[in-house]
């Protein structure tokens, strides 16, 4: 089944206006508003004629579209513009692929967790929150996961800065 | 026996039976153990397509010299939270029970330690004293895992008495003595009259004791094995789980004594087990020093066929260690008290019936 | 009597610990010998090659690829560069196919071997964990005279292969092939079949199928539940379609659909079906030149692709954002271990603490790529 299909089935319960489907190489992707992320997986999922059973894949994407502030010393601040987070979902009834895109504000990135309709979502989010900053909302235990509870920043968005010492160590090297 | 004639030669009992203490630690018990390691090695080595020790001397002989030497220049931590005085009288405690159990092993008709009547009652007795150190080292050392590795001890050697017990109660049932020397001088000439085999009973008795007989040492065996920590029942050193139960916390030379103490009970135990079911000292075909009519090679072929028959089920014991895994801690215990204990008490019965007929 | 007060017992296991296979760290809680809960800690060898692979050309990525699944290192190299020649839409030679498919299968029996070597550890078999390595000995060998590594091997490159095959690289396969048959029998007599290795993994850890698939669960995790899954058979990529063989599922002979035992004996069979598809590869391998094909300056077109083979641990995807530029955007990598990994607090639950070593082992978790 292919996106368009998808996204004429999702016309029964969804307004599809607000979903957006941009082409690409690798496959089409979905582009949805984060507020009805929510409804939408539950339906992709429990919908028999989807079937979504499984999240393959949950990364989240600093797209950096922003505005680039030079700092003093010489680094740069990113303002405004988006993360994204991306969802790869894939049927086990009927071995179709789907590709959600929530673009979220890089001020406020805030996205219900979809933890409760796929349980691998859990670190998934839990490691896009570690490294992006992004908060999903409903998780049950959104901490960090591969960095210490007391890291500094998030080292996957592209303004970046590594903090200078850790515990008193310097980072650095 | 040789204290009574040592007393005699130096006209002091205190000295007399101090040498004869010390005879079985430093002439048997330490070059044995460093022996039984560098074994285990070679035989692991063997199992799994290896090579196994090779550099320290010829053909690796030297390893575990050379690793007590390392032992010994170790460290000795004492962890800050460790109950102290516990910790460090621990492994002595455990190694006393193997030690005092090496008093009464007939290792030939003239050299044991001491001959008393109650041989099997007091080695069994005497080696579970060993219970008293392992909860002591796994208390002490203030770690979880020692402690977890010390309660499953206990409550493993604690359990396997009863099938262990039971089979030598049935064994000593038809033998009709506990002393490991007499018991030893019975299953004289040749190999048939092996308590395994019926021992030296005339007619049907003796065929009808031969299965019962199997089945006490199977059990004696397998519980054994459980008493000494051996795999499959090495559930409290169970390295996967437990890093290296109750002794994780032990560094140099307490380490290595309970290493002694380990391969000393393994010894033990084979003993035991071949002075009642193999026919202890005696020679399988009659003895090279009656034919040729040298009286004086008798005791030496008597130590040898001791040691060979002990040695070879030390040998089975790590055979068995480097083939099967490991049990769980409550498998384990429905083994004792599901299968061996009854079996044994049925082996019991029999045997008793078979002594009636 | 006045009641007891008891308290649960929390028992930190790791990140030092013989069976963590590698530095992950259990917070296990317990009442008695009885888990009441198991907390995976991990990131204990993080070392961020998402924000490094930023900040290296396509190409220069592959080394990364290689420490992540260290067991596996040759899939890890598959997947990524089977991704990007498909971002870049180049066509490869047919032989750099055959030998990427060999190397790939070669490398599952290898890591397979590692998996069951271990877990047989875990249960307190040493000595099938040295059969295990020796055969897998000889695959590292083979390894070694194609691209003179044994672990990491920098092998496959974006669009053919750093070296071809030596000369005597399809005999020494050939008897490999012919010894290994042979082992994994012995392999089966000695641990598969023995009685207290299936008392300690039959029934143990049982997971669902339904839920295997809501955790995400993939490779042999997700095959030992009983479901029919395998990239290679069911989306297929590279030239997979071409080979005959079979999805080995646990089918609950021995102890239930979905326990450890099941887990083990679906890499057991696996191992067999890989000697298969080799044999098949071997057949129909093609004379040809492995670096024709290779880019002089790889630079994919702006898009992005989620790309997935089936490693051994199970689903390995590579998430690969191009800007258009030398660099990656972005590459997310979704690592097999670190989605199976979840699972185990699941399936241990009510267990025993020795259960919890039978469950991890049988997940077969490799720290480098969880911790990435």
């Amino acid at each position: 089944m292919t996106t368009t299909e998808i996204l004429e089935i999702l016309k029964e319960k969804f307004s599809v206006e607000q979903f957006e489907i941009q082409s690409n190489i690798g496959g089409e992707i979905l582009i949805v508003p984060s507020n009805v992320l929510l409804d939408l997986c539950f339906f992709l999922r429990d919908d028999e004629r989807l079937a979504f059973d499984s999240l393959m894949n949950l990364s989240g994407v600093d797209l950096a579209d922003g505005e680039k502030k030079k700092l003093e010393d010489g680094s740069f601040e990113i303002v405004g513009g988006h993360l994204a987070t991306y969802y790869h979902l894939h049927s086990f009834k009927h071995n179709h692929k789907l590709t959600l895109k929530v673009l979220l504000p890089r001020e406020n990135p805030v996205v219900p967790s979809v933890e409760r309709v796929w349980r691998s979502a859990d670190w998934h989010e839990r490691e896009a929150y570690d490294l992006f900053g992004i908060v999903f909302e409903g998780h049950h235990n959104l901490k960090r996961i591969l960095l210490p509870d007391d890291w500094d920043g998030y080292p996957l968005r592209k303004d970046y800065k590594v903090q200078e010492f850790y515990q008193g160590m310097k980072v650095p090297y | 026996m040789i204290s009574d004639q040592l007393a005699e030669i130096l006209g002091n009992k205190i000295i007399a039976y101090l040498i004869t203490a010390a005879i079985p630690l430093f002439l048997f018990l330490v070059p044995y153990a460093l022996y039984a390691v560098y074994a285990e090695r070679k035989v692991s080595a063997f199992m799994q397509d290896r090579i196994g020790p090779n550099r320290v001397g010829p053909k690796g002989l030297l390893q575990t010299i050379a690793d007590i030497l390392k032992l010994i220049q170790k460290e000795d931590i004492i962890p800050k939270s460790a109950d102290k005085p516990i910790f460090v009288m621990a492994p002595y405690v455990v190694f006393m029970g193997t030690f005092a159990a090496f008093a009464a092993i007939p290792f030939s008709s003239v050299f044991i330690g001491s001959n008393i009547n109650l041989g099997v009652f007091y080695i069994m007795a005497v080696s579970s004293f060993s219970v008293i150190g392992i909860l002591m080292a796994g208390w002490a050392g203030n770690n979880k895992y020692s402690l977890y590795g010390a309660m499953r001890s206990v409550a493993q050697i604690v359990s396997y008495e009863v099938p262990a017990l039971l089979a030598i109660v049935s064994a000593v049932m038809v033998i009709g003595t506990l002393n490991l020397n007499e018991i030893s001088e019975m299953q004289t000439a040749r190999f048939w009259n092996w308590w395994i085999f019926g021992g030296p009973l005339q007619g049907i008795q003796k065929f009808l004791l031969i299965v019962p007989m199997l089945v006490a040492f199977v059990i004696f065996f397998v519980a054994s094995l459980a008493e000494v920590n051996r795999t499959p029942f090495d559930i409290p050193e169970a390295e996967s789980e437990l890093v290296a139960g109750f002794h994780t916390e032990y560094t140099g030379m307490k380490f290595a004594i309970f290493f002694l103490a380990e391969y000393g009970n393994m010894f033990v135990v084979s003993a035991i087990s071949t002075a009642i079911f193999f026919g202890g000292w005696q020679s399988p075909f009659g003895y090279l020093g009656n034919s040729f009519s040298i009286p004086l090679l008798v005791p030496i072929e008597q130590v040898f066929w001791f040691l060979f028959k002990s040695l070879s089920l030390v040998l089975v014991q790590m055979w068995l260690r480097w083939t099967l895994p490991r049990l769980r801690v409550d498998q384990l215990m429905a083994v004792c008290w599901k299968y061996l204990t009854p079996y044994a008490f049925v082996n019991l019965v029999l045997i008793g019936i078979i002594s009636l007929i | 009597m006045a009641e007891l007060k008891t308290d649960h017992l929390v028992l930190n296991m790791g990140p030092q610990h013989p069976s963590t296979h590698g530095v992950l760290r259990l917070e296990v809680v317990l009442d008695g010998e009885v888990v009441i809960d198991v907390i995976p800690h991990i990131g204990y060898l993080h070392r961020c090659f998402e924000k490094h692979c930023e900040a290296m050309t396509y190409p220069m990525v592959i080394p990364y690829t290689d420490r992540m699944d260290y067991l596996a290192s040759m899939y890890m190299n598959f997947g990524y560069v089977e991704a990007v020649e498909k971002l870049m839409n180049i066509e490869i030679p047919e032989r750099v196919k055959y030998i990427r498919v060999i190397m790939g299968e070669l490398q599952r029996i290898a890591s397979h071997l590692v998996a069951i070597g271990t877990f047989g550890i875990d249960i307190g078999a040493f000595t099938p964990f040295l059969y295990c390595f020796r055969d897998r000995e000889r695959i590292l060998d083979l390894f070694e005279m194609t691209c003179g590594a044994r672990l990491l091997y920098n092998y496959m490159w974006i669009g053919g292969l750093s070296h071809d095959l030596p000369p005597m690289f399809i005999p020494e396969l050939k008897s490999f092939l012919k010894d290994f048959r042979k082992n994994i029998k012995e392999l089966n007599d000695l641990l598969s079949y023995n009685k207290i290795f299936i008392e300690r993994t039959a029934n143990i850890g049982i997971l669902p199928a339904d839920t295997a698939i809501n955790y995400g669960c993939t490779g042999p995790v997700l095959r030992g539940s009983g479901v029919n899954w395998d990239l290679r058979k069911n989306d297929p990529y590279s030239i997979y379609d071409r080979f005959d063989f079979e999805v080995c599922v646990g089918k609950g002979e021995i102890g239930t659909v979905g326990d450890c035992w099941n887990r083990y004996m679906v890499r057991v069979r696996e191992m067999e079906q890989s000697c298969l598809i080799i044999e098949q590869a071997i057949e129909q391998l093609p004379e040809g030149d492995v670096t024709s094909a290779i880019p002089k300056r790889v630079k994919p077109p702006v898009g992005e692709i989620y790309f997935r083979v089936e490693s051994p641990k199970g689903e390995l995807g590579y998430h690969i954002i191009s800007d258009g530029t030398v660099n990656p955007f972005r590459v997310k990598v979704r690592a097999p271990s670190f989605v199976n990994l979840q699972i185990l607090p699941v399936i241990s639950k009510g267990y025993l603490v020795a259960d919890i070593i039978a469950n991890l082992g049988s997940l077969d978790i490799v720290l480098g790529e969880i911790d990435r």
